[in-house]
């Protein structure tokens, strides 16, 4: 196996250091030649890059009060207006976007990374540790994860930490099944067989051989995972138990913009398009990559 | 088939037992002294002592918990430390409006989903399942509560055809429903799209059409049946989605269910309440996962044949 040697996942995520790899060559020409996914990747794009440069571009500061424009239609001047405070909704937004990419990204990683290894376990030594570990992730299951991030928070509080740990946490049983199939199909393989038998440790043939032949199905989650994890952890703000003021995250943005909806429609309405925005494009790409990665599932 | 169902059945009480394990230890470490809640911050440390004594709060984590679900198991899930009302009959008491609320979402979503999937596999590449495709993924896309907002500022402030909350009577109920259902829709939409199209490039359907049954029959009968099973598992995860949803979408609302019940616990720290809650509609969630997979073994012949 040629894929084996240095960790795939990063070349998956930066298309850049592609080239060496004929296999995430070839995924990445299918995907490419994708015009949602690859609208999808431009809009994600967009976003990282105003998440980096939002200090610079965003017209206002986003915590300046401006007691004299409160609640200001968008104008000239404020383009999507101003909330309850006066403070310009566009700038907030902007900088939001950190705030969403970095809930969406450590969400997912503490959910792969426990999930993963969890599956990646049980799904290798299987017998009594795989039926306990599945069993668990069975009780996980059974409570609607939103369900369970909500009693996270409300136990140990919200910021944007244990928002973080929360949602992470409640997607960790669907990463575990993912990767204990993909485990599964690949451990029988020859060459586990040979790196087994050239005395590899355990550790080293799951990490170095099993785990990047079973990237794809992980990317995909990850992908759709991190959409998932930014409406979670808006929808935990929304209530009121995550992400706390004056932090500009995009679901307590939304959450203050509900008590005034009847007169300032624009509060609520900007940073729910956002949302959505990002989250179509992330589902754009998700979907693309799905097909690039197995074009056998391609209808 | 009974041996299948009384084993699936079964499952669930070690399922319930685990959930409850969860949810308890999560509200265990929580930090706040749930005597002191109860009793208000100015109260006697006596008071709050002898308080603490009587809810069995002193007692050891194994002890708690094994009588937690001693009670639970015969309806008692404590009392509401705002109210002081049984949590048991203050979610009883507002469980009908919950299911009210995602069985109509269901309703819609499967009404809306499956014959929109169907088309769209069938005319596949064409604008109708170009747009519904982009429609969904928005719909996939957008979060609930915003929508539900949304919806508000259009059919409640601007054209005020139906009423912003509230509960009762069909007109309160619509937009609540359209929001989760909607979602639930765009997920359905999507998988019996895929679905169908795995299916109709299958070597029968072919033979089906060869034989020169009509279209019609070559979809009804031949396809759909053999893509309902996944159909059938997605609306059956959706529900759970759908009850996460009904949490946020009822306090939107002002629906009087459990989810809403629950966001106002959360606020108040009313443990005991947030906890019988998340352990009502986890339960709720596995009785319907239960209910899907018996539905499995009426659809699907060949999961039938493996328990005869």
């Amino acid at each position: 196996m040629s894929n084996t040697t240095n960790a795939p996942a990063t070349a998956a995520v930066a298309p850049v250091a592609v080239k060496k790899r004929s296999q995430w060559a070839e995924v990445w020409r299918r995907l490419s030649r994708n015009k949602m996914a690859m609208f999808g990747l431009a809009i994600i794009g967009l976003i990282v890059l105003a998440a980096i440069t939002a200090d610079f571009i965003a017209p206002y500061d986003f915590r300046t009060q401006d007691l004299n424009a409160i609640s200001q239609k968008p104008s000239a001047e404020h383009l999507l207006g101003t909330d309850d405070l006066g403070r310009d909704i566009l700038s907030r937004i902007i900088h939001g976007t950190r705030i969403s990419l970095l809930v969406g990204f450590v969400s997912v990683s503490i959910s792969v990374v426990v999930g993963g290894g969890l599956g990646a376990v049980s799904g290798y030594y299987g017998g009594k540790l795989d039926n306990v570990i599945m069993r668990f992730m069975d009780v996980l299951l059974a409570i609607p994860s939103i369900l369970l991030a909500i009693a996270i928070v409300s136990a140990f509080g919200g910021g944007i930490i244990n928002v973080m740990i929360a949602v992470g946490i409640s997607s960790v049983p669907s990463y575990a099944r993912i990767v204990k199939a993909a485990v599964i199909s690949i451990k029988e393989n020859e060459f586990i067989e040979a790196a087994r038998a050239i005395g590899a440790s355990d550790l080293r043939i799951i990490m170095k051989h099993i785990l990047p032949n079973s990237m794809a199905p992980i990317i995909v989650q990850a992908t759709l995972g991190v959409a998932g994890a930014i409406l979670s952890a808006a929808g935990l703000s929304f209530i009121g138990m995550g992400i706390q003021p004056p932090t500009p995250e995009w679901g307590a943005m939304l959450s203050n913009g509900r008590h005034i909806i009847r007169t300032a429609w624009h509060v609520a309405t900007f940073p729910g398009l956002a949302i959505m925005l990002t989250i179509f494009a992330l589902n754009l790409l998700g979907d693309g990559l799905r097909d690039a990665l197995d074009p056998r599932l391609k209808n | 088939m009974h041996k299948y169902i009384l084993r699936r059945v079964l499952l669930l009480i070690p399922v319930m037992l685990g959930v409850s394990l969860v949810v308890f230890t999560i509200m265990f470490f929580t930090p706040g002294d749930p005597a002191k809640i109860m009793l208000g911050e100015r109260a006697p440390a006596e008071e709050v002592a002898l308080l603490r004594t009587q809810m069995g709060l002193d007692d050891p984590f194994h002890i708690q918990f094994f009588n937690f679900v001693k009670n639970a198991v015969q309806g008692d899930l404590g009392r509401s430390l705002v109210t002081k009302q049984p949590v048991a009959s203050e979610i009883w008491a507002r469980f009908p409006a919950t299911l009210q609320l995602s069985a109509a979402a269901v309703l819609i979503a499967i009404l809306m989903g499956i014959p929109i999937g169907i088309i769209s596999a069938t005319k596949q590449y064409s604008a109708f399942d170009m747009i519904s495709m982009v429609i969904a993924l928005l719909g996939v896309s957008m979060p609930n509560f915003w929508q539900g907002m949304m919806m508000i500022l259009l059919f409640s402030i601007t054209i005020r055809i139906l009423p912003s909350s509230g509960y009762g009577t069909l007109n309160h109920l619509i937009m609540p429903a359209m929001t989760i259902g909607t979602s639930a829709a765009a997920v359905i939409t999507r998988m019996t799209r895929s679905s169908m199209l795995e299916v109709v490039r299958q070597d029968y359907i072919r033979t089906a059409r060869a034989k020169g049954l009509s279209e019609r029959v070559v979809i009804n009968r031949h396809a759909l049946k053999n893509a309902l099973i996944p159909i059938v598992t997605v609306v059956g995860l959706q529900f759970g989605g759908l009850l996460g949803g009904a949490v946020l979408t009822e306090s939107i609302f002002s629906w009087p269910g459990v989810g809403r019940f629950m966001v106002d616990a959360i606020r108040t720290k009313d443990y005991p309440s947030v906890q019988g809650g998340v352990l009502m509609l986890a339960l709720t969630f596995s009785i319907v996962n239960l209910a899907v997979d018996i539905l499995y073994a009426y659809i699907d012949p060949r999961i039938k044949a493996q328990y005869k």
